[in-house]
C-alpha cells in the first residue's frame, strides 16, 4: 500500500506546479489592476507608481511567477495586497472554519443521504422510495443561496432559533459554533446528500440484483442483515469515489453559502480577493485548496483499499 | 425566605434595566487596511472613528471642531498653521500625546513611501515641534483644505512607539480614541474595547464595540431583526419601506457629502473622439434625465437629486446653480442641431443591484430622446481600469465625498487631475480650482468655486445623478445616535438599552 500512496504523492507534485501557473497565468487575464483596485477612490499617481513597484508588478508576467514560486518554496505565500496581512496567516485563520463547515455539511449529507438511499433501494418503488427521490430531486434543484437567504428568514428571523450569520469558534463556545453553523451546514449539505442519496441508491440497486445477494437471501438470512452486511459494503466503492468528488463541489458551494451566512472562511476570502485582484490571497487559497483536493482523493484511494482486498494485490 | 426571593428579584430586574454593553455594527464592506497611511476604503474610516482621533472633528454641519487640538491659528500669509494640543491625552499603550507624536504621525504620513496620504499633505513642507503642546506646521503654499484634511485619517495620530513596525500598526494599531484595538478577523468582524484613560471617557457608555462586514444588504437587514446586530449602515433603498413600516427599528438616512454621477469620455484616448465630445450631446444627455424619478422609483425617497459636487450640507453649495428639468423635446432638438439624430453610446457600470437598477432607468429615459444605451457592467477594479485607460465613453461611478469642497471638485475637473477619467481640460477651471486651495476667506473660495460651478455645469464633462446618502437602521434599543453627512458612526453619547 505504501508506494502505491507514494506515487500518488509523486504525481501531486506536477499537478500543484500546473495548478499554480494555470491560476497565476488566468488571474492576469483578468480585466482590473490589482494596484489600482488597492490605490482606493483617490487613485493617487504616486502611490499607484510606488504600489506597481512594491509588489513586482511592473514586471513581466513570467518573471513574476518566478517570483512567486521561490517565496512559496521558502514557505512564503506573500501578504495580501489589500490588508498587508501574510497569507499564511489569512489561510490558518480560514481554514479551520471552512473544514469545520465542510465537515458538518459533509456529516449532515452522509448522515441523510446514505440511509435515505439504502432505504429507497430497499424498498424501490414503494412510498419510502418516492418519497426520499422527491426529497433528492428538490435537494438538488434548489439553489442554495436561495435556500440560505429563505431558512435566515424563517428559522432566525421569525423563530429566533438560529445565529442569522457569522462564525464562533468552537474553543470559544462550542454548543454555539454548532448551532451558528447548523444552518449554512445544512444548506451546503442538502445538494451534497441528495446527489449522495441517488448514488447510494443506484449503487445498491445494482448489487441488489446480484446473484451472491440471492444466495444470501435463499440461505434464510433477514432483509435486513443481507442489504446492510452483503449489498452496502460493496455498494460503498462508488460511493466513496462520488464523496471524492463531492468534496471539490463542497468547496464551490462553500463560497456561495459562506457568502450568504458571512462565514469568515476560505470561500469568502477568495471571493473578495479576486474582486480586489489581491492575486497573492488567490494564488494562496487556490495552491491550498487544489492540495486539500489531492489529499481527499488520495484519502479516497486509500479506502477502496480498505473496503475491496483486491486492490491490495495490484 | 421571601425577602430573599425579592432581593433576588429586584437585583435581576435593576440588571436588566442596566445598558448592554456591547454594539455591533454591520457594515457593507469588508474593511481595508488599519493603518491610516494605508486606508483607501470608506468603510475602514467608520472604524476609525472609534478607534483613532484625528487633530480636529467635524460636526454634523461640517464646522471643524477641535478634537486632539484645542485650537489653532494660522499665520497672516496662511503659510503655516499653529496647533494647541489638548493636554493629558494618553495613547491606548499609555504613551503620552504630544507635540513629538504629531510631528512623528505627519512626516510618517508624508514619507512612508506606501502612504496614501502623501497626496492629501503636499501643501505640507515640515513640522515643528515648538514645545510640548504646541506644534506648527509650515506649508509651501496656503492650503485652504488642510483642516479638513486633518479631519479625516492625515489627522489620525498613533502611538509613536508603535509605528516603525509598519506591519505591526496594520495588524493592531494604537491609538488614542475612545476604543481600542482588540481582535480582527478578516471577513468577519473587528473588536474594540473602551479605553479607560481616554480623555472624554465618561461620555461613551458603550463598553464594546463589534464591527461586522455583511455585504449583502438583505442579510443585513435580516441580522439586525434577528437580533444579531444593533444597527446597520447603507440600507438597500429596496427595504425602505420595510424598515419605516417596522416598529422595532429606527430608520435614520442622512445625505451624504458625496455624489452618484456620469463621465463621459471626451478625451481619453481613442475613445474619446466619439459623439460625446460635442457639448450638445452631453447636454441632451442630461435634459433626457428625469432625477426626481431616479429618487421616487429606485432610491425610496433617500436619492436626493443632485446637479453638482459640493454637498447642500456645504457653506459653499452654490445655490444658483440650477438643476436641469427633463426636457425631451430640447434634448431632440440639440441630438439633431449635433448632426446625431440617433446615437448609441456604450455605457460602462459597476455591477451591483442599484448601479443596474439606474443604468436601466437611463436606458429607458435616454431612449426617448433617440440615445440607445449599450449597457456595459464589470467589477468595479474593471471599472476603474476602464477609467484610467479611456476604455469607455460613458460611465456610471460614485464618489463618497469629502468635507472640503476641494475634494470632490479638483481632482474631477482639472486637466490633470486623478479622478479625472473623461480628460476633461478648461485652463480656467484649472485656474479657479487651483486658487480656491490657497484662499482662507470663505467668501473668497466661494465666489471661485462658484465661477468654476458655473462653467462645470455648462460643459457638463460630468452629469450629477443623485447625492450620496447614508441610511442608517438601528434597533430600538440603540439611544443617542445622530447619523452625520459624512457618514461615520461616532459613540459619543451612544447607548443601547437592555
Amino acid at each position: 500500500m505504501l508506494p502505491i500512496i507514494a506515487n500518488r504523492l509523486l504525481v501531486a507534485v506536477p499537478t500543484l506546479i500546473l495548478v499554480s501557473m494555470l491560476i497565476f497565468g488566468l488571474q492576469k487575464l483578468l480585466p482590473g489592476d490589482p494596484v489600482l483596485a488597492m490605490a482606493g477612490e483617490d487613485q493617487d499617481a504616486q502611490v499607484i507608481a510606488t504600489l506597481r513597484v512594491k509588489y513586482h508588478l511592473d514586471q513581466p508576467v513570467p518573471k513574476q511567477y518566478a517570483i512567486w514560486v521561490s517565496d512559496v518554496v521558502h514557505g512564503n505565500l506573500g501578504s495580501s495586497l489589500r490588508t498587508d496581512v501574510p497569507v499564511r496567516f489569512l489561510i490558518a485563520q480560514k481554514l479551520p472554519v471552512t473544514l469545520q463547515l465542510a465537515l458538518m455539511a459533509m456529516v449532515l449529507a452522509i448522515g441523510i443521504g446514505i440511509p435515505a438511499g439504502v432505504v429507497s433501494a430497499a424498498s424501490r418503488g414503494g412510498p419510502l422510495d418516492h418519497a426520499a427521490n422527491i426529497a433528492a430531486l428538490s435537494g438538488m434543484s434548489i439553489p442554495n443561496f436561495w435556500l440560505g437567504i429563505m431558512l435566515i428568514f424563517i428559522v432566525s428571523v421569525r423563530w429566533h432559533l438560529l445565529p442569522s450569520s457569522g462564525y464562533v469558534p468552537p474553543s470559544e463556545d462550542l454548543w454555539l459554533s454548532i448551532k451558528t453553523m447548523l444552518m449554512p451546514a445544512f444548506v451546503l449539505g442538502a445538494a451534497l446528500g441528495a446527489q449522495l442519496m441517488r448514488h447510494t441508491r443506484s449503487a445498491m440497486l445494482g448489487v441488489l440484483r446480484t446473484d451472491y445477494i440471492r444466495t444470501a437471501r435463499a440461505k434464510g438470512l433477514l432483509r435486513g442483515a443481507v442489504v446492510v452486511k452483503h449489498a452496502f459494503r460493496n455498494a460503498l466503492i462508488p460511493i466513496v469515489t462520488v464523496l471524492a468528488l463531492l468534496f471539490g463541489e463542497l468547496l464551490a458551494g462553500a463560497v456561495l453559502t459562506e457568502q450568504v451566512f458571512t462565514i469568515p472562511g476560505f470561500g469568502k476570502l477568495v471571493v473578495d480577493a479576486v474582486f480586489n485582484r489581491d492575486y497573492p490571497v488567490v494564488q494562496g487559497v487556490v495552491l491550498v485548496t487544489a492540495l486539500a483536493f489531492i489529499v481527499v482523493n488520495l484519502c479516497a484511494d486509500v479506502l477502496y483499499m480498505l473496503l475491496n482486498p483486491r486492490l491490495r494485490r495490484s | 425566605m421571601r425577602r430573599m426571593l425579592i432581593a433576588a428579584a429586584l437585583a435581576l430586574s435593576a440588571s436588566a434595566a442596566l445598558a448592554q454593553s456591547t454594539i455591533r455594527i454591520g457594515l457593507q464592506d469588508d474593511i481595508g487596511s488599519l493603518d491610516p497611511a494605508r486606508s483607501v476604503q470608506f468603510v475602514d474610516r467608520i472604524v476609525f472613528a472609534s478607534l483613532c482621533n484625528s487633530l480636529v472633528d467635524v460636526t454634523p454641519d461640517l464646522k471643524i471642531v477641535p478634537m486632539l487640538a484645542t485650537s489653532w491659528t494660522t499665520s497672516a500669509d496662511g503659510r503655516s498653521m499653529t496647533f494647541k494640543l489638548r493636554q493629558g491625552v494618553k495613547f491606548q499603550n499609555d504613551e503620552p500625546f504630544n507635540a513629538a507624536a504629531v510631528k512623528a504621525n505627519l512626516d510618517r504620513y508624508r514619507t512612508l513611501p506606501t502612504s496614501n496620504r502623501k497626496s492629501e499633505l503636499s501643501s505640507v513642507d515640515h513640522v515643528e515641534v515648538v514645545d510640548n503642546s504646541t506644534v506648527k506646521i509650515v506649508l509651501k503654499q496656503p492650503d485652504a483644505a488642510l483642516l479638513a484634511t486633518l479631519s479625516d485619517r492625515a489627522g489620525m495620530m498613533l502611538a509613536p512607539g508603535t509605528l516603525s513596525d509598519a506591519a505591526g500598526v496594520a495588524s493592531h494599531p494604537v491609538c488614542s480614541g475612545p476604543y481600542k484595538f482588540v481582535q480582527r478577523v478578516q471577513n468577519d468582524r473587528v473588536v474594540l474595547e473602551k479605553y479607560a484613560g481616554y480623555w472624554d471617557a465618561d461620555k461613551y457608555p458603550i463598553q464594546r464595540v463589534v464591527f461586522q462586514p455583511i455585504p449583502d444588504s438583505t442579510v443585513r437587514l435580516a441580522n439586525l431583526r434577528s437580533g444579531s446586530l444593533d444597527m446597520l449602515e447603507r440600507l438597500a433603498p429596496s427595504d425602505v419601506a420595510s424598515v419605516k413600516g417596522d416598529a422595532s427599528l429606527q430608520f435614520k438616512p442622512v445625505t451624504g457629502l458625496g455624489f452618484y454621477y456620469v463621465t463621459f469620455n471626451i478625451n481619453n484616448g481613442a475613445r474619446g473622439n466619439g459623439p460625446l465630445k460635442d457639448k450638445r450631446v452631453r447636454e441632451a444627455f442630461e435634459l433626457s434625465i428625469d432625477r426626481d424619478a431616479i429618487d421616487q422609483v429606485i432610491g425610496a425617497g433617500i436619492f436626493a437629486p443632485a446637479n453638482q459636487g459640493i454637498p447642500k450640507s456645504s457653506p459653499y453649495y452654490n445655490t444658483s446653480l440650477p438643476t436641469t428639468k427633463r426636457d425631451v423635446a430640447k434634448a431632440r432638438a440639440l441630438l439633431k442641431a449635433s448632426g446625431h439624430e440617433h446615437l448609441t453610446i456604450e455605457f460602462a457600470y459597476p455591477n451591483n443591484t442599484v448601479a443596474s437598477q439606474i443604468t436601466q432607468m437611463l436606458q429607458a429615459m435616454l431612449s426617448e430622446s433617440g440615445i440607445t444605451l449599450k449597457l456595459r457592467p464589470s467589477d468595479y477594479a474593471t471599472e476603474l481600469n476602464a477609467g484610467h485607460s479611456g476604455d469607455f465613453e460613458a460611465m456610471y461611478t460614485g464618489w463618497s465625498g469629502r468635507v472640503d469642497p476641494d475634494g470632490n471638485l479638483h481632482q474631477f475637473n482639472t486637466c490633470t487631475g486623478n479622478l479625472n477619467y473623461a480628460h476633461y481640460c478648461n485652463q480656467q477651471v484649472d485656474a479657479l480650482l487651483d486658487a480656491a486651495r490657497t484662499k482662507l476667506a470663505v467668501a473668497e473660495r466661494k465666489a471661485d468655486y462658484d465661477a468654476a460651478g458655473k462653467i462645470l455645469a455648462d460643459d457638463a464633462p460630468i452629469v450629477y445623478l443623485y447625492a450620496q446618502p447614508w441610511p442608517f437602521v438601528l434597533s430600538k434599543k440603540v439611544q443617542g445616535f445622530t447619523p452625520s453627512a459624512d457618514g461615520l458612526v461616532r459613540l459619543r453619547g451612544v447607548s443601547v438599552k437592555g
